[in-house]
């Protein structure tokens, strides 16, 4: 007799976030993205629909960051010191859909130089490279309300996605974010209850939830990944029993996390192979958003991503 | 929780006024703020003062459909009233009820078969309501069973133990807790389960507590639904937090308000 396979149905979806816009709305993007829509859990296409392919997005920083590891000055290497050549390549010659543009230069740690200059390498991002652009700040939550709200005007229409709202600091970004038309990153430290938390303060500024993307926090292989895990895991399976407040696609911040851990520092090569693997857990775990750092190991898992999605 | 709004309903002076006299505003006033409060259904009863309930309930029905999108618990002791209702409703309906005879579950089955409804059925039978859980229990397996044979779903039928009021019937609130327990084993996947819960606290002038502190013992013993008053927002918090404390829902700080933009 043929064993009936058993299969799970869910009532409710992730909610659909769209990244760019083009010029019929108001926008100079050549390419839109959307993100989330899920009503199963990754790849599990008999059991229900997975419309939008998760996405990858490199990671450039708007001044070279010093503690940069081997592995990445290689694979970038002139271009560092030229952060729109850099940006150009990732989208150029590497073939992201998406770019993660880090405005670090106003710490104390990158330079201090003025808030207008990372907003005038913004603009002359979004004017030279043509696809939706994730932006963040430096980390400072002072200093981000300021550089942030200036980086969400010189990006007015575009409908980036900013961050990075925590649940201590997010009214300036949502209102910028309401203001100009923007997506926000809401943040939470591996912790399912924050992260609902923090999606229900910022749509209750009047944010559509359609415009929240959440970050559960990052781990890499071998240092806490599988916790990760099953907080994002709980929250898709909350979100697909219909609660709103959990239903919205998650981006994880690979590359940044990856590129910290010994194995990475000490070889490129193995490096490479850690973000793979870290980001390809993620993928099976519900990751929309992917922003990685090493353009073979995102080569290799948009590749990835095409075989999975093939039904 | 399903919450099913109990507030149009003809017993209630004001809404027997609305009915008699066709003020529209009235009952949609009542739907609007029901629906808001978090009813996901919304009871809807003639009352005994009706002299043509048919035409009432069509009434009812359509002005009620006219203001919000919400679906409808029909009520009514005469089949023929909740039918006239199921030809009208936009969405799917439940059919508020059928005892454990056989004549009224027949009925009742086909019409809910017929009109793709879902259905109440009362732990009670001619010999009136029973006052102990293995009698409920085994007439809500009768119910079941019938609704089966017509090929309704169990999670279409909502068992109803039968709440009696505390000041009357003090023996019967702990019966009827543990029904509720005990439905939910009569099959897989379970049938709902409901309450018309304000019964409990007729004649007790404490009302709303007693309403509420039953109301979280019945969702502790698993209920899936109840027939109440959706505006009284204590209740509806403690309904909330009952459920929250049960996993049902993942805790945030602002749980209820997360609750209610479900």
């Amino acid at each position: 007799m043929a064993m009936e396979i058993a299969q799970e149905k869910y009532s409710a979806s992730v909610y659909t976030v769209e990244l760019g816009a083009g010029p019929e709305t108001g926008g100079t993007r050549a390419n839109v993205i959307r993100v989330g829509g899920e009503s199963t859990l990754p790849f599990l296409f008999q059991e229900g629909d997975m419309p939008n392919a998760p996405v990858v997005g490199l990671e450039v920083f708007d001044c070279e960051p010093p503690d940069l590891p081997d592995g990445l000055k290689e694979a970038y290497g002139d271009s560092l010191k030229d952060p729109i050549k850099w940006a150009k390549r990732c989208v150029e010659e590497f073939g992201v859909k998406l770019l993660c543009v880090r405005l670090i230069s106003p710490h104390s740690d990158f330079g201090s130089r003025p808030v207008n200059e990372a907003i005038v390498f913004l603009k002359a991002c979004l004017k030279e490279v043509k696809v939706p652009l994730v932006i963040l700040g430096t980390g400072e939550q002072e200093l981000d309300n300021e550089l942030l709200a200036k980086a969400s005007q010189a990006a007015k229409n575009e409908r980036s996605l900013l961050g990075i709202a925590s649940q201590n600091n997010y009214k300036t970004l949502a209102a910028s974010c309401l203001a100009d038309g923007h997506s926000i990153i809401a943040t939470s430290p591996v912790d399912v209850n924050i992260a609902k938390q923090i999606n229900i303060l910022i749509s209750d500024m009047g944010l559509d939830p359609k415009r929240i993307v959440m970050d559960p926090t990052t781990a890499s292989l071998g240092y806490g990944m599988e916790y990760v895990y099953s907080i994002m895991e709980r929250a898709r399976l909350a979100a697909f029993s219909g609660d709103k407040m959990l239903a919205m696609p998650f981006i994880l911040f690979v590359g940044q996390e990856v590129w910290r851990v010994k194995e990475a520092k000490d070889s490129g090569a193995l490096g490479i192979k850690w973000e793979i693997a870290t980001a390809t857990a993620m993928l099976n775990s519900g990751a929309d958003i992917l922003i990685m750092r090493h353009p073979v190991a995102a080569k290799a898992v948009m590749k990835f991503i095409d075989v999975l999605m093939k039904r | 929780m399903i919450i099913i709004g109990e507030l149009i309903n003809g017993m209630y002076k004001d809404v027997a006024k609305a009915i008699a006299n066709r003020e529209e505003d009235v009952i949609q006033r009542l739907a609007a703020d029901q629906a808001a409060e978090g009813a996901n259904f919304l009871d809807v009863n003639t009352g005994p003062y009706s002299k043509s309930p048919k035409e009432d309930m069509k009434w009812l029905v359509e002005s009620i459909q006219k203001k919000v999108d919400i679906p409808l618990a029909l009520d009514s002791t005469k089949l023929d009233v909740i039918e006239e209702g199921l030809k009208l409703v936009k969405r799917r309906a439940i059919i508020n009820s059928t005892n454990a005879d056989d004549d009224k579950m027949d009925k009742v089955f086909m019409l809910a078969k017929k009109y793709n409804a879902q259905a109440i059925g009362l732990t009670m039978d001619k010999s009136g309501v029973p006052n102990n859980k293995d009698k409920r229990l085994e007439l809500a397996a009768k119910i079941l069973a019938k609704s089966i044979d017509y090929g309704l779903k169990a999670e279409d039928i909502y068992l109803d133990p039968i709440v009696l009021p505390v000041n009357v019937a003090q023996t019967q609130g702990a019966e009827v807790l543990e029904s509720i327990r005990e439905f939910r084993l009569l099959s897989d996947p379970m049938p709902n389960t409901v309450i018309g819960l304000s019964n409990v606290s007729q004649g007790t002038n404490l009302r709303s507590l007693v309403n509420r502190t039953f109301l979280v013992m019945a969702i502790a013993n698993g209920l899936t639904a109840a027939i109440m008053d959706p505006l009284d927002k204590e209740l509806v918090d403690a309904s909330i937090t009952a459920e929250l404390i049960l996993n049902k829902h993942i805790y945030c700080d602002s749980f209820l308000n997360a609750y209610r933009k479900r």
